[in-house]
């Protein structure tokens, strides 16, 4: 018997997801310190004029000559340990919060649906996912802008584009960091369904994100590398030449989904089966 | 397999293992629409363990759940949005307002109308008294402030079975009384409430029917009258004491140890009639001299006292 009052909408439960995500106290402090690397970069930049291509980051030599690279280069930075960082907060805490407080109950006898309810969490994070991103390309594209000059990007390759055709690239930046995130983001959803302590599900997720990365970091282990989930956080250089290189960017959504796959039948199995005793 | 009965929920064999502990027995519960169901036992007894598995939060080891009609937890997205329940006390978003915790929650529910959401809400506050401070976070709720926040998430939408895991607790002496209020209100709509509480005068107010738990059994289950004649005393006034009681243990009546020479009392139990005994005491030629019925229920603390005479006098809670 299905029991639709009219006017029922089926995603309200997304948007009061994202509702209380976004306007979490937290939240809001995680973006802004992510905000704060572009920040930091282009005043670190500015100040001692050391804008040394030998040394640091890659791009933070460019800045000088084009403030948008302090968008490239606040990216390169963050991604190994600050976005998992954050990450790793939101999706360990997916299900572990709410089982944490006690409305995991109240959810489910609403009844929000297992299944649903998981989709819901993970999607809200994932979302956020995006969200870390485009916030530290945004604050970096227009920090760049207000401290250095701006002007046509030369690209890997040696060929320049303009502010149409970097807006393009700029974007599929933050599609190929974001597709990255959502694997991890997949690892951290399980590891909220297996407790209810929120803060264990957070450091397990970015242990697991740190782990990868050394491991891809050690030659002996060169035989797994392809299928760490960080194998390809780094790789996205071709999509800064011409003609765009599409490689990494098709083996990266491949390795990712992989992950959310696998990661996000075992949060499903794990999740419809488990005794709500919080 | 299932008795065709108009049960608002009916369990049978109803098991819930932890370990190797019992947590809840063999429960065989029945609870009638329209009642309204007292749901009794020590702590530790089982009832929110119980409650659990109604609502499908936790899977039975073994047994069977029906809820309005349909098996649980099979049917749980057509049951659930007919039940509104409170289980083990209020859960709240400590950094949301009263009036958007129950947005949450609300919005959880997929059948639920958003169009009449807002309006359904502000019902629901002013049922339990919680408008003016709606607003407020609720991090700053006092614990009756959460425990009527968690009220009112119960009565979103209208309900046809309530299912209430101690719903006075931290309530003031007018929470207390809103709460009978409202449940005899929702009662009168014919809404069947199902509610675990250690108020026992409470219960006695409230409730129609009753069932006892004991470490994970069910020891005791009907209505609040029969409960009430199961503890009716019979008293015989007979110079043959030692006849007498004989008797009355042949009737397997439970005689009190301690009678005064002259007097022989002991507790009725069902099937037992006081005709009954006295037929049998004149057929054994027992001299009755006197016979006096004194029920328990005529006494202040009845229920109390045949909840300890079910559950056991001992303060300790079973492991
Ligand atoms: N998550 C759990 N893991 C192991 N045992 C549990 C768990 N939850 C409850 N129990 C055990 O199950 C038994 C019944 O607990 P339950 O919470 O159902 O009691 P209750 O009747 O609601 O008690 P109270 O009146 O104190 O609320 C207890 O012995 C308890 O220790
Ligand atoms: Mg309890």
């Amino acid at each position: 018997m299905s029991r639709d009052e009219p006017g029922s909408r089926p995603l309200a439960l997304l948007g009061s997801e994202l509702g209380t995500l976004f306007r979490r106290r937290r939240t809001i402090a995680m973006l802004a310190a992510l905000a704060l690397v572009p920040i930091l970069i282009a005043v670190a930049v500015r100040v001692t004029s050391a804008g040394d291509a030998g040394r640091g980051p890659a791009f933070i030599g460019d800045i000088t000559q084009n403030g948008l690279f302090v968008a490239f280069t606040a990216l390169t930075v963050s991604i190994p340990l600050f976005l998992p960082l954050m990450v790793g907060v939101v999706a360990g805490d997916t299900i572990a919060g709410e089982a944490n407080l006690g409305t995991l109950r109240y959810l489910l006898i609403a009844p929000a649906g297992r299944l649903r309810l998981l989709l819901i969490k993970y999607a809200a994070a994932g979302i956020f996912a995006i969200a870390a991103v485009l916030v530290i390309v945004l604050v970096g594209i227009a920090i760049g802008a207000a401290l250095f000059p701006i002007g046509p990007v030369a690209l890997l390759s040696g060929d320049t584009i303009g502010a149409g055709e970097f807006a393009l690239r700029a974007l599929l930046l933050v599609g190929y960091v974001s597709l990255s995130l959502l694997g991890l983001t997949a690892i951290g959803l399980f590891i909220s369904t297996l407790t209810t302590v929120p803060v264990g599900a957070m450091a397990a997720t970015i242990v697991l994100a740190a782990a990868s990365q050394i491991a891809d970091a050690l030659p002996q282990l060169s035989a797994v590398h392809p299928w760490l989930f960080t194998h390809l956080w780094l790789g996205f250089a071709d999509l800064l030449r011409n003609p765009i290189g599409w490689d990494s960017y098709g083996q990266n959504a491949l390795l990712q989904l992989g992950y959310i796959v696998v990661f996000g039948a075992l949060a499903a199995g794990r999740f419809t089966t488990k005794d709500i005793l919080s | 397999m299932w008795p065709v009965t108009d049960a608002a929920i009916e369990t049978s064999g109803l098991t819930k293992l932890f370990g190797h502990q019992r947590a809840v027995d063999a429960l065989d519960l029945s609870v009638p629409r329209g009642s309204v169901f007292g749901f009794l036992g020590p702590n530790g007894s089982g009832k929110t363990t119980t409650i659990r598995m109604l609502l499908g939060l936790a899977a039975a080891s073994s047994g069977g759940i029906r809820m309005l009609g349909e098996p649980m937890p099979t049917a749980i997205a057509s049951v659930l949005p007919r039940v509104g329940a409170l289980v083990e006390g209020p859960a709240i978003y400590p950094f949301l307002s009263g009036r958007a915790n129950l947005l949450r929650l609300d919005a959880a529910d997929r059948h639920a109308s958003s169009r009449t959401r807002r309006a359904r809400i502000d019902a629901a506050l002013e049922r339990v008294g919680l408008s003016h401070a709606a607003d407020k976070k609720a991090h700053a709720y006092s614990l009756g402030m959460k425990q009527r926040l968690g009220i009112a998430n119960a009565l979103l939408r209208p309900r046809e079975l309530l299912i209430l895991d101690e719903p006075s607790n931290g309530l003031d002496p007018q929470g207390t009384r809103e709460v009978r209020a409202l449940i005899r209100s929702l009662a009168d709509d014919g809404t069947t409430v199902f509610v675990s509480s250690h108020l026992l005068s409470e219960i006695e107010q409230l409730c129609s029917h009753v069932a006892v738990m004991s470490a994970g059994r069910l020891v005791a289950q009907g209505t609040l009258d029969e409960l009430r004649r199961g503890e009716q005393r019979i008293e015989v006034r007979t110079p043959d004491a030692a006849a007498a009681r004989r008797v009355l243990q042949q009737l397997r009546l439970v005689v009190d140890a301690g009678s005064e020479s002259g007097t022989v009392s002991a507790t009725l139990v069902d099937g037992v009639l006081p005709e009954h005994v006295t037929a049998a005491l004149v057929a054994a030629g027992v001299r009755v001299r006197g016979l006096a019925l004194a029920g328990a229920g005529d006494q202040g603390n009845w229920l109390e006292e045949r909840f300890v005479a079910l559950t056991g006098e001992g303060f300790d809670v079973a492991g």
